[in-house]
C-alpha cells in the first residue's frame, strides 16, 4: 500500500476558494465553434466532413488518425463553414472545423440512449470510449481507450479515479464530485468491468473534506471501491506521484501505469467514460473552472467543447482588472495565452486571469540552496539539469535522469533565484526526444 | 501591442522567497549575536562590524563598476559575508586590516570565480584564514586589561566584559591549556573571542529563526556538532568529562560555524546524504585540528577545508531519481 503522499512536492497558495463553493453553470455557446484537430496526444485527427456539410450533435466530423489518437465529435448542431488553420492553445495554427451553431441542438439517432452496463462486453466498452472520442481530460489528452487496453486486462490491479485535483485555483474535478458523484462511481464500474482482478480507488487530496466525504457515503456499500485521502500538496494528481500514494509502486518516464497494474483516469474522465458508454453521450462537454483575481465571477462552466474562451470570459462577467496574465490551465503547467480567442478543447480545465505575473522576474545567479533538487517529485537536481541543458550537453543531460522530468515546475516555482529551471530541462528534454524521433 | 498579455513557460507562479529574503533572514538571524558582541566588547566592536560591512559591499560595488557588470550588491550577500567576518575578527582588531580581509573575501574568494554562487570556499571564513596567516598576533589578542575605577566612557570602549578582563586566552585555549572553564559563562557569552562567536544563547536564538523560517536544516548543524562531541569524547584524553565536552561545543567558533558559515549554500552539498557526510567530516576535521594542532581553534580550518571537498561528496552522493532503480529494464 502507498502512503497517502510521495517525496517531495510544493505548497503554494491555491485559490480554490475563489469558487469551489459556487455550483457549475451550464453554458451555452453563442459564436461559432471551432474544433482543431489535435486536442490529444498522438497523431492528429483527420476531418471527415467537408465544407457546406450539416452536422448533428454527437455526429463525428475528424476521426483518429492512428492508434494513439481521438475522433473529434461535434458539441452542437449546424453547417461546417470552414476547415483552416486556427490559432489554438498550444500557441500553433492547428488544422480546426469551424461549425457555425444552427442553435437547434438537433441530435444523431440514439443520443443519449440508456445501456445496461451490465450487459456489455469488453469490446463493447471499449469501442464506445473509442467512439466517443474521450481523451484524459486531466490536462495530458492521452486518448483513453488506448490507456484502458492494457496488453493484459488480469495484471491490472488497481483503477484509480485521480481525484486530487492539486493544480492552483482549478475546481472542476471537485464540482464533479459534488455534483455527479454517481457517474464518476457509475464510470469507475464500467472500468472495473475490463478489469477482472482491479480494486476501484477514487484519490482525493484531504484539503477536500466534503467531496471524500460524499463519495464515501456513496460507496459504503460497495465492497471494491474505495475513496482514499491523499495529502495535499502539488503535484498530488501528478500520475507517477499518485500511483505510488496509493498502491506504493514506482514508476519512470519510460513506463505507463498498467506496467505496474494501474489505470488512472481523471475525474471528468471518468464522467466522459460513463456519459459514452451508459447514456450513448459522446465527449462533447467539458467542465472549465473561469478563476483568478482578474475575474469579475469566478466559477465553474460546464461548456461545449468548441467554444471560445471569450464566451466563456465574459459568461463571467469579464475582468475587474485588466490581467497581466490569462493562462489555460493551471498556474503550475498550464499555458499562458496572448489572446484568449482560442477555442476550448478536450483538454482545456481552467481559464485563469491573474493580475500580475509574479513569473516575469529577472533571473538572478543559483546560490545552490538545493531546494529544487529537495522539492523534485522525481528526486531529480534540477540546478544541475538546467547547466547541462543551458550548454546544450545532451549526454550529460540524459545521464543525470533528465528524461524523467514530467515538467510540474516545482523547480522553477521554488528557486530564490527565480531561475526558469523547469522550461530549460523542459525544452532540452523536448528537444531530446525530437531528435530521437528524426534519427 | 498593448491588447496582448503576457506569455512564457509554465510554471506561472512563483514563490515569494528570493535569494534576498533569504539572505536577509540570515543578516536577521546574526543580530542578537552582533548585539551581544557590541555589549560585551563595547564600541571598538561595533566599528569593526560597520567598517567590515561597507568594506565588503563598497569592495563588491567598485569591482561590478570596474569590471563593467551589473551591480550585484542588491541581494545582500555582500553585507552577509562583511557581517560574518566581522564576527570572526577580535574586536580591537585594526580597522585597515579589517578593510585588507573584506577586500581579499570580496575580491579574490567571491568576484574572481564569478561571484555569488560560484565561490568554492566561504568567503568570510577564507579571509578569517588569510588574516590569521598574515597577522597572527593581531588576530588573536583577545587580551582586555581588567579596568580598576570604570567609567562609563569605558564600557562604551570595551564593553562589559572589561568589567572583570580577560586574560589572553579564550576558554577554549584555557581548555587546550588544560585549565577548567566556567561553562555558564560560556553560554552567555562574557568570555574572550571573536566579537561574534562568544554568546551561545544568541547565536542559538538567530540559529532556532533560520530553521523555523527553513533557511537551513538541522543536518549539517547537528552531524556537525555530535561528531565534534564524539571524537572529542573519544580523543580527548579526559575520559567521560562533560565539562570538557561540552566545553568544545561552546567555545571558539563551533556554534558560530556549525549554525551560520558550515550551512553556507553555496559552499555546502546539496544532497541530504551529502550534509550529513560534510557535517561529520567537519566534526572530525575539526576535533582532529583542536586536539592535534598548534592552536586552540579548529573550525574554520576545517570548513573551508571541507568547501574544497563538497564536489566530490556530491558525486558519491546524488539522489536517486524517483523509480529509477527499476529502469533497468529497457525495451
Amino acid at each position: 500500500m502507498g502512503k497517502s503522499t510521495f517525496p517531495g512536492g510544493i505548497h503554494t497558495y491555491d485559490g480554490k476558494d475563489l469558487t469551489m463553493d459556487k455550483p457549475t453553470t451550464v453554458l451555452l455557446p453563442k459564436g461559432d465553434l471551432v474544433f482543431p484537430m489535435v486536442q490529444h496526444l498522438g497523431a492528429p485527427a483527420k476531418p471527415i466532413v467537408a465544407k457546406g456539410d450539416k452536422v448533428l450533435v454527437g455526429q463525428r466530423i475528424a476521426e483518429a488518425g492512428g492508434f494513439i489518437s481521438a475522433h473529434v465529435i461535434a458539441s452542437v448542431s449546424g453547417t461546417v463553414k470552414e476547415i483552416e488553420k486556427r490559432l489554438t492553445v498550444s500557441g500553433n495554427m492547428v488544422e480546426s472545423i469551424v461549425i457555425e451553431n444552427d442553435n437547434e441542438y438537433r441530435t444523431v439517432d440514439d443520443f443519449g440512449k440508456e445501456r445496461d452496463i451490465n450487459k456489455l462486453t469488453k469490446e463493447e466498452i471499449r469501442s464506445y470510449v473509442k467512439e466517443a472520442g474521450i481523451v484524459g481530460l486531466g490536462g495530458a489528452g492521452f486518448p483513453t481507450h488506448v490507456k484502458l487496453t492494457p496488453k493484459d486486462d488480469s495484471k491490472i490491479d488497481y483503477v484509480i479515479v485521480n481525484g486530487a485535483e492539486c493544480e492552483p485555483y482549478l475546481t472542476s474535478d471537485y464540482r464533479m464530485m459534488l455534483e455527479e458523484p454517481e457517474k464518476i462511481i457509475g464510470g469507475l464500474k464500467i472500468i472495473l468491468r475490463l478489469f477482472e482482478n482491479a480494486k476501484g480507488v477514487i484519490a482525493i487530496e484531504d484539503n477536500k473534506p466534503e467531496a471524500i466525504k460524499k463519495l464515501r457515503e456513496l460507496t459504503a456499500t460497495e465492497n471494491n471501491i474505495e475513496v482514499a485521502s491523499v495529502k495535499t500538496k502539488y503535484p498530488q494528481g501528478g500520475e507517477r506521484q499518485l500511483v505510488y500514494a496509493i498502491t506504493g509502486r514506482k514508476l519512470n518516464s519510460k513506463k505507463l501505469p498498467a506496467d505496474v497494474g494501474c489505470v488512472v483516469d481523471n475525474v471528468d474522465t471518468v464522467i466522459a467514460i460513463y456519459n459514452a458508454v451508459a447514456k450513448s453521450t459522446p465527449l462533447i462537454r467539458r467542465i472549465v473552472t473561469v478563476s483568478g483575481d482578474a475575474v469579475t465571477n469566478p466559477q465553474n462552466f460546464s461548456v461545449a467543447i468548441g467554444i471560445d474562451y471569450w464566451e466563456i470570459l465574459e459568461a463571467a462577467g469579464g475582468f475587474t482588472d485588466r490581467p497581466e496574465k490569462m493562462i489555460s490551465g493551471g498556474p503550475m503547467m498550464g499555458i499562458a495565452l496572448y489572446n484568449c480567442n482560442v477555442p476550448v478543447m478536450k483538454t482545456s480545465s481552467a481559464l485563469l486571469g491573474l493580475k500580475k505575473d509574479t513569473a516575469a522576474v529577472e533571473e538572478s545567479p543559483c546560490i545552490r540552496c538545493g531546494k529544487c533538487a529537495e522539492k523534485c517529485p522525481l528526486q531529480l537536481m534540477p540546478f544541475q539539469l538546467a547547466a547541462l541543458a543551458n550548454r546544450n550537453d545532451d549526454d550529460g543531460f540524459v545521464k543525470s535522469d533528465g528524461m524523467e522530468c514530467c515538467g510540474c515546475g516545482c523547480c522553477s516555482y521554488i528557486c530564490p533565484a527565480k531561475r526558469s529551471l523547469s522550461q530549460s530541462i523542459m525544452q532540452t528534454r523536448n528537444s531530446i526526444i525530437g531528435k530521437r524521433k528524426k534519427a | 501591442m498593448s491588447d496582448l498579455f503576457h506569455v512564457s513557460a509554465a510554471p506561472h507562479n512563483r514563490s515569494p522567497i528570493t535569494t534576498k529574503s533569504i539572505m536577509q533572514d540570515v543578516l536577521l538571524a546574526l543580530i542578537p549575536a552582533g548585539i551581544f558582541g557590541v555589549y560585551n566588547f563595547g564600541i571598538n566592536a561595533l566599528t569593526v562590524i560597520v567598517v567590515s560591512i561597507a568594506a565588503c559591499v563598497l569592495t563588491e560595488y567598485l569591482y561590478c563598476r570596474f569590471m563593467k557588470k551589473s551591480a550585484t550588491i542588491g541581494d545582500y550577500s555582500a553585507v552577509v559575508t562583511g557581517l560574518l567576518l566581522a564576527y570572526n575578527l577580535p574586536s580591537n582588531f585594526p580597522i585597515w586590516m579589517t578593510i585588507v580581509g573584506s577586500v581579499f573575501a570580496i575580491v579574490i574568494v567571491k568576484m574572481l570565480f564569478g561571484g555569488l554562487g560560484q565561490n568554492f570556499m566561504n568567503p568570510a571564513l577564507a579571509a578569517r584564514v588569510f588574516l590569521l596567516i598574515s597577522f597572527p598576533v593581531r588576530m588573536t589578542s583577545f587580551a582586555v586589561e581588567k579596568l580598576t575605577t570604570p567609567n562609563t566612557a569605558d564600557y562604551i570602549k570595551h564593553g562589559f566584559v572589561a568589567l572583570d578582563g580577560v586574560s589572553g586566552a579564550t576558554p577554549l585555549a584555557a581548555l587546550k591549556a588544560g585549565e577548567s572553564v566556567d561553562l555558564w559563562k560560556m553560554l552567555i557569552g562574557n568570555t574572550g573571542g571573536t566579537i561574534g562567536e562568544t554568546s551561545a544563547i544568541a547565536i542559538l536564538i538567530g540559529a532556532a529563526y533560520l530553521l523555523f523560517r527553513k533557511v537551513i536544516s538541522l543536518r549539517i548543524p547537528l552531524t556537525y556538532i555530535i561528531s565534534l562531541a564524539v571524537f572529542v569524547l573519544i580523543f580527548g584524553g579526559k575520559g567521560f568529562d562533560m565539562t570538557f565536552v561540552l566545553g568544545h561545543i561552546l567555545g571558539g567558533g563551533l556554534l558560530l560555524g556549525a549554525f551560520f558559515m558550515a550551512t553556507d549554500y553555496v559552499t555546502s552539498p546539496i544532497t541530504r546524504v551529502g550534509q550529513i557526510v560534510f557535517g561529520i567530516s567537519l566534526g572530525l576535521l575539526t576535533g582532529l585540528f583542536r586536539l592535534q594542532g598548534g592552536s586552540a581553534e579548529g573550525v574554520s580550518y576545517a570548513i573551508i577545508f571541507c568547501n574544497l571537498l563538497v564536489p566530490l561528496i556530491e558525486k558519491v552522493t546524488r539522489q536517486t531519481s524517483f523509480g529509477k532503480e527499476r529502469a533497468v529494464r529497457e525495451k
